[in-house]
């Protein structure tokens, strides 16, 4: 397919019917798996994704540990049959490189130092991809971690903005992005620090401009549904009340 | 792989089989409660989210033209392979496949292939040069114990909700993928002289051997794989087999037969 073939645009909306700042229907859910210390899943738009955190744990192999705070790794990693045509399982470049900006988006407000000579693991699975897997994985993450109960300066929060048919336009599908004329993803704290930014294709320096407005405007909003994931869950917990009594 | 087991857990679960009773009240024939959502991934040809208590397994199905195997040029060709991701459970590493990974897929792949399941005849697109090709991927999601049963569950939920994506290839229109037969595999444990079905995950750690039995629509076994450095006395694998028919039968009764 050529680019020209395609209009994005029909009387004003785009070709999922939002409107060029909207975002796509997202959904998140605290708590989802039993074996993590904490986990998360989002949808966002055909975006399917699933978070788990490990740790603070011991670190394998042991040269990899800190003295002074605690590593953290994160592994991005597509379902072989989360794509139109099958991904060969494993990693490959892109997800090594993935993994590594995701994880720098997170570490700023993760507080190592808490945590001397261990790991915190972070695992993203993409179970569905449609464009804006890097930012569903990282938006996953962060809940996850909270989930976790890792101490964190901030929550992070992340979205995309792109341009297609000279437009600027928040949170690009898939038909945007691959025939889109650029791509713009960022995270960042709710106090507006970018803890992510990479970009590619081409865009004017007012464009960049309101895509990055656009992208943290976008980013903000996505905060506000993590925040009320997490209060969904526990805002409602409360202290045990059965008595303990100690051994004598 | 072994996941740590405190001495006192251990010592909990064996005090309570000896009073004839498991760690979530179950019998010892019991399976946990099972829920299959079928087509969960728009992007695969078909899919399945199965979850077995807390274990959770997903598989997808992916098909596309290729090269038959020189000794069955009018046949499809079935690859599984199973992806123990680290986000599944503490005991799950990154890295290629394991022997556990491995074994999974292959005994889910086994179910598959040789209960016939799939009518790979009718996957012959110019016979000697182009067939059908099923990836059959298993991603563990959460390791609850017993991935395996929900593993071939899976595979086979999301094979009987497989659209051959033809059209995509420019072979005519979409059509089913054809089924023939719906193998079910269930799993029992042997710890302290006592079968145990569907082990959770502190189940699976302190038992010395695990059998699954893969059973066909008819009642006939197609598959069985043996899994662990433990003893099975003869009376004992008659016992699994009796009940995996009788389970496979329920299960396939309630989940799988529309």
């Amino acid at each position: 397919m050529d680019k020209s073939d395609i209009s994005f645009f029909k009387d004003g909306l785009r070709l999922d019917g939002r409107r060029a700042d909207q975002l796509r229907p997202i959904r998140i859910e605290v708590g989802v798996l039993a074996r993590a210390d904490g986990s998360c899943y989002i949808e966002m738009g055909g975006n399917k994704v699933i978070a788990a955190v490990y740790g603070p744990r011991e670190v394998h192999p042991r040269h990899l540990q800190e003295v002074t705070r605690a590593i953290v790794r994160y592994r991005y990693n597509m379902a072989s049959f989360s794509v139109e045509e099958r991904k060969r399982p494993g990693p490959d470049r892109r997800s090594y490189e993935l993994s590594k900006v995701s994880r720098e988006a997170l570490e700023p407000v993760i507080m190592t130092s808490y945590f001397p000579r261990s790991v915190i693991d972070v695992f993203v699975e993409v179970l569905q991809a449609d464009a804006g897997t890097r930012t569903a994985g990282i938006n996953a993450a962060a809940v996850a971690l909270a989930d976790a109960g890792i101490p964190m300066k901030s929550m992070i929060s992340s979205c995309a903005a792109g341009k297609v048919a000279d437009t600027i336009v928040l949170d690009p599908m898939k038909e945007e992005d691959n025939f889109g004329q650029a791509d713009l993803p960022i995270a960042m704290t709710p106090g507006g620090d970018i803890t992510l930014m990479q970009m590619d294709g081409g865009l004017s320096p007012d464009e960049f401009h309101q895509a990055v407005e656009m992208a943290m405007k976008g980013a903000r909003d996505i905060y506000e549904m993590q925040r009320a994931a997490l209060v969904e869950k526990y805002g409602k917990l409360e202290a045990s009340t059965i008595e303990v009594k100690a051994c004598e | 792989m072994s996941s740590v087991i405190s001495e006192i857990r251990k010592d909990f679960i064996y005090n309570l089989l000896l009073k004839g009773e498991r760690v979530d009240g179950r019998t010892f024939d019991q399976y946990r409660e099972i829920s299959i959502e079928r087509d969960v991934i728009r992007k695969a040809e078909g899919s399945a989210l199965v979850k077995l208590g807390s274990s959770q397994v997903l598989v997808g199905i992916k098909m596309q033209p290729g090269e038959p195997f020189q000794d069955t040029p009018n046949r499809g060709v079935i690859i599984t392979n199973a992806e123990l991701v680290p986000l599944a459970s503490p005991n799950f590493e990154p890295g290629p496949p394991n022997e556990v990974g491995i074994e999974l897929a292959r005994v889910v792949d086994r179910g598959v292939r040789e209960s016939k399941a799939v009518d790979l005849e009718a996957l012959c697109i110019v016979p000697g040069k182009q067939v059908w090709i099923i990836f059959i991927d298993v991603h563990i999601l959460d390791d609850c114990g017993n991935i395996l049963d929900a593993a071939s569950l899976g595979a086979i939920a999301a094979l009987l909700s497989t659209k051959v994506p033809a059209s995509r290839f420019g072979l005519g229109e979409d059509y089913m993928l054809p089924i023939n037969d719906i193998p079910v595999a269930t799993t029992a444990i042997e710890f302290s002289d006592v079968l145990m079905f569907d082990p959770g995950v502190d189940e699976e750690s302190i038992a010395n051997t695990k059998l699954t039995v893969i059973t066909t629509a008819k009642g006939e076994i197609c598959g069985m794989q043996k899994s662990g450095k433990g003893l099975l006395k003869p009376e004992q694998i008659y016992r699994i087999v009796d009940i995996a028919c009788e389970k496979a039968r329920e299960i396939r009764e309630k989940f799988l037969e529309a």
